[in-house]
């Protein structure tokens, strides 16, 4: 009875993002512990690399360093010759599933969320990963801040209809 | 070895790094690289409160959870091991224009002038801490998708979507950090 009212919101759902990581194998819980791996290398390179750091993001959008650009930047560049090296040559996950792409499908959201969420990343120092990354290196208040973001999470989920897109 | 791994990473050695995390998601679970959805499935996991948004099947996105409870995790590991002794190395111009608003303590990587428990209740810390947060919430949601998601992931499979949307992240940035942060500092 749930799907039949998720059902009917056709249009906003199209705007979404979501459950497109819906793999087709079922798996036990502790598969997932492979990507609590992941997180535990990718919370040390925030850390190491400063990403988390209130200041660096105060100096890249004061244009004072080039840390943060270089890094965003050969990130996207290695990431986007990944990805074409797993197309072009037709790599599979390790358990043998097709890799699926999903496109992104343009709405307004993207420009003014995408502007309120730049607001908030300048102000908090931090976009959600590393905020989670300084709640760990021991800075307790940062949790508010978290609660804060899914708070803001929710009361969007809560507007969404009445908002453009 | 050692020394080079406590000292800070430049960005030519994290970038690549943190690129690779595309790919290694992708191929250990076909999973696309995103940090704020996170924060939409504790809202559907905790307070779903009837809002067709936030009815789905959480469950089935787990692995996103098990993903930030690692980044928190090894937020906690990068510091306790590979700890960098010295200040965090700002540019001058940053530290001139911070001391003009009494934030001369440059020793971790958040400013314990700013984000602390005590200044949490004040003016400022309201607006920095809670308020800027929920920014975060909402406009990554709004825009569906933050830095990992749109500008790494989404750039890395060209979407033009994510180009707009990451153009709109670096405006915000630009416009919260050059005017309206320096009016919160003087609160």
């Amino acid at each position: 009875m749930q799907t039949s009212e998720i059902n009917t919101d056709y249009e906003v759902r199209s705007l979404d993002t979501l459950c497109i990581n819906e793999s087709h194998l079922t798996h036990k819980w502790y598969y997932n512990l492979k990507y609590l791996f992941v997180g535990i290398i990718f919370g040390i390179i925030f850390v190491k690399a400063e990403i988390i750091s209130w200041f660096r993001i105060q100096e890249m959008f004061r244009l004072q360093s080039f840390h943060m650009f270089g890094l965003i930047g050969s990130a996207v560049l290695v990431g986007a010759v990944s990805v074409w090296i797993i197309k072009k040559f037709n790599i599979r996950t390790i358990y043998n599933e097709k890799i699926e792409f999903h496109p992104k499908t343009f709405n307004k959201g993207q420009i003014y969320g995408g502007l309120l969420f730049g607001l908030g990343w300048a102000i908090t120092g931090a976009c959600p990963g590393p905020m989670y990354a300084q709640v760990g290196t021991g800075a307790t208040v940062i949790l508010i801040t978290v609660l804060s973001a899914i708070a803001g999470t929710w009361v969007y989920g809560y507007t969404r209809n009445k908002l453009p897109h | 070895m050692a020394e080079f791994i406590m000292q800070p990473w430049p960005w030519y050695v994290a970038g690549p790094l943190i690129g690779l995390i595309v790919p290694v998601l992708l191929i250990i679970g076909n999973k696309s690289f995103g940090i704020s959805s996170s924060l939409r499935h504790i809202c559907a996991a905790v307070v779903p409160s009837n809002i067709a948004f936030f009815r789905y099947d959480w469950k089935k996105e787990i692995w996103n959870l098990f993903f930030v409870s690692g980044i928190l995790a090894g937020g906690f590991i990068a510091v306790q091991i590979l700890t960098n002794p010295d200040d965090v190395q700002i540019s001058p111009q940053l530290a001139e224009e911070l001391k003009k608003y009494g934030i001369n303590n440059f020793s971790g990587l958040v400013p314990v002038q700013l984000f602390s428990w005590e200044n949490l209740f004040t003016l400022k810390g309201l607006f920095i801490i809670v308020f800027g947060g929920f920014l975060v919430g909402f406009g990554t949601r709004y825009a569906g998708g933050c830095t990992s998601g749109h500008s790494i992931m989404g750039l890395s499979t060209l979407q033009m979507p994510s180009l707009i949307a990451t153009c709109c992240f670096m405006a915000g940035g630009f416009i919260a950090a050059n005017f309206i942060l320096p009016l919160i500092l003087i609160l």
